[in-house]
């Protein structure tokens, strides 16, 4: 490594700050999936019908998730309509 | 009352059946009756390790089905007084261990012995759940490498949720992370996850950190616990795992880059 690469590489993320941050993405996101009850996935999919029956939409534009706050959970629903 | 301690990772290859023959050779020689159980049945290789593989005549699944008695199945080393091994069977019967069988194994185990450590095998099928289930404490053995820490995060979960102790309200299993194949030089020069990174994502209590050493795979050809090797670096930081797991304060040693010494400078050798 010559000493312009040596600078060069410093600014760059380190394959070990990479390969953190990736993880704490991936085991954040299956950590939530494994809390998640079994119902979840039948729930959005009854919602996307319903809303179906309004406005024309895919089934991925419609995002369900419930978060765990201490002693109360929130369902968050998160729709995406089509452009007007 | 035997304290049941699994060995797990959810990947293959990262150290399970090395760190439960370290871990048991440990307790045994500091005077705790321990028995090794070698929950990966159709892949035995516990024997090996231990170097016990020419007199494995009955095994677990033996003993679950009743064609052996325990005395007859269990394996005494030859090197430790208060140390036992139970060989896998070697059938490809998928549904060889059931979960009655197990626990009418360990509960006959519990009675004689004070720690019993179920070495399981990688993935998260049957095996691998027999081996956790009935478990006190778990050893999550894990390499700095992302996929490693993935599974060990995926262990983490089953432990909290399909074990015993989960299944009946009871206090959860008690987890340990050991960190394997440690290299210090890659972690400084940013090429590897670090102690403290790992520590991070898993959030559970250090039990040891083993360093990347020749002496683990020199051990096992010989077919020696690598915790006998006492002169090696790996063999040390197991020993200083086990006195973790008994409950003392001991520092963690071989974190940092080794300083080569003067002889070693000079002449470019290396351990």
């Amino acid at each position: 490594m010559n000493l312009l690469e040596f600078f060069r590489e410093r600014k760059k993320q380190t394959p070990a700050a990479i390969a953190k941050e990736r993880l704490q993405i991936i085991v954040a996101h299956e950590r939530g999936q494994r809390t998640a009850p079994d119902y979840l996935p039948a729930l959005q999919q009854e919602l996307v019908e319903v809303i179906r029956k309004y406005v024309n939409i895919d089934s991925d534009q419609v995002q369900v998730a419930l978060e765990n706050q201490g002693n109360y959970s929130i369902l968050e629903l998160n729709v995406t309509l089509p452009d007007r | 009352m035997a304290k049941i301690i699994v060995v797990t990772s959810g990947k293959g290859g990262v150290g399970k059946t090395t760190t439960s023959a370290a871990i048991g050779t440990g307790l045994a020689l500091r005077g705790h009756k321990t028995v090794i159980i070698d929950f990966d049945v159709g892949l035995r290789n516990l024997d090996l390790i231990m170097g016990c593989e020419r007199r494995v005549v009955y095994d677990f699944v033996n003993v679950i089905h009743s064609d052996a008695t325990l005395a007859q199945a269990l394996i005494k080393d030859k090197r430790l007084e208060n140390l036992y091994v139970l060989a896998a069977s070697q059938t490809r019967d998928k549904d060889a261990l059931t979960q009655e069988g197990v626990e009418k194994v360990i509960t006959e185990l519990s009675a004689s012995f004070e720690y019993i450590i179920c070495d399981s095998p990688a993935g998260i099928e049957k095996g691998a759940h027999l081996a956790m289930y009935f478990a006190d404490e778990a050893i999550v053995v894990t390499n700095p490498e992302v996929s490693s820490v993935r599974d060990s995060d995926r262990m983490l979960g089953l432990l909290a949720s399909k074990s015993r102790r989960a299944e009946q309200g009871l206090e959860p299993i008690k987890e340990h992370l050991l960190l394997t194949r440690y290299s210090p030089e890659r972690v400084t020069n940013g090429e590897m996850l670090g102690v403290e990174d790992v520590e991070e994502i898993l959030a559970i209590r250090l039990l040891g950190v083993i360093p990347e050493s020749k002496s683990v795979l020199k051990a096992s050809n010989q077919g020696i616990p690598v915790i006998l090797d006492e002169q090696s670096d790996a063999g040390q930081a197991y020993s200083d795992a086990v006195d973790r797991l008994l409950g003392k304060e001991v520092d963690h040693r071989f974190l940092d880059v080794k300083k080569p010494g003067f002889l070693q400078r000079l002449f470019g050798g290396r351990e």
